[in-house]
């Protein structure tokens, strides 16, 4: 029946991401500042 | 019983600069947000990939202040991962990607046809061992050979060049062919590649 109804049965699985990958997204964050000057935005990375 | 701060209090204390509230966000979503994609992807490296662009488009929007809090937080997300998702396909259908599976290899299809390296050197070597066997020709023999394989010349240009006739040369020819073999036999010389 499985066979039938879903041909991809592993669309379903329930998946995180690796924890490296949490990590990069919070030192990109804290790296990241904009600054704004006369109505423009300027992004920075700072390590 | 553990207290379960709003999204939208999250994203406020993260906007006013705590980064700690941007790691409870994504940890919170993070099955939801990640199953969505894989959902869609089928790729677990694809699905890492797309998972940390929504999040790198969701810190720049936030800190440059875009964010409007009309809606939810997380339908926002997904909507921006959904994007990322449609935007994978059509670069995949621009550039389609080929991978080999278990029972297929691309690069027995596709190849290389020079010689590596170490064939190369062997090729080089068996060139230069048979310089020395062709040195060890008689005169004749040797001149017509040289003109035959090393100048690409036809047997009407070596009997031109030689002043002999077009016969003389074929039976130049087969004879250093046959003394040569005579003294790879005699000296037991190995020739392959």
């Amino acid at each position: 029946m499985e066979k039938i109804y879903a041909s991809q049965t592993d669309a379903c699985k329930l998946v995180r991401v690796k924890q490296e990958t949490i990590s990069f997204l919070m030192q990109y964050s804290r790296s990241l500042h904009v600054l704004g000057y006369q109505g423009f935005q300027f992004e920075s990375n700072l390590n | 019983m553990e207290l379960q701060i709003d999204d939208s209090a999250l994203v406020r204390d993260y906007i006013s600069g705590d980064e700690r509230s941007l790691e409870i966000l994504i940890n919170r979503h993070n099955q939801r947000i990640t199953s969505f994609i894989y959902s869609k992807v089928l790729d677990r490296d694809i699905t890492e990939d797309i998972f940390q662009d929504t999040f790198i488009k969701v810190i720049k929007t936030l800190k440059k202040g875009n964010y409007s809090e009309e809606g939810k937080f997380l339908p926002w997300v997904m909507r921006i991962a959904h994007n990322l998702i449609i935007d994978h396909f059509r670069k995949n259908k621009r550039m389609p990607k080929f991978e080999g599976g278990e029972d297929f290899n691309i690069f027995s299809v596709i190849g290389d046809d020079r010689p590596n390296i170490e064939k190369q050197l062997i090729k080089d070597q068996i060139d230069s061992d048979l310089g020395l066997l062709i040195d060890e020709l008689p005169d004749d023999q040797r001149e017509v050979l040289i003109m035959r394989i090393y100048k690409d010349m036809s047997f009407k240009e070596i009997s031109e060049c030689t002043g002999v006739s077009i016969n003389t040369a074929l039976g130049r020819m087969r004879y250093a062919l046959i003394n040569l073999r005579k003294i790879i036999q005699k000296n037991k010389i190995v020739l392959t590649n």
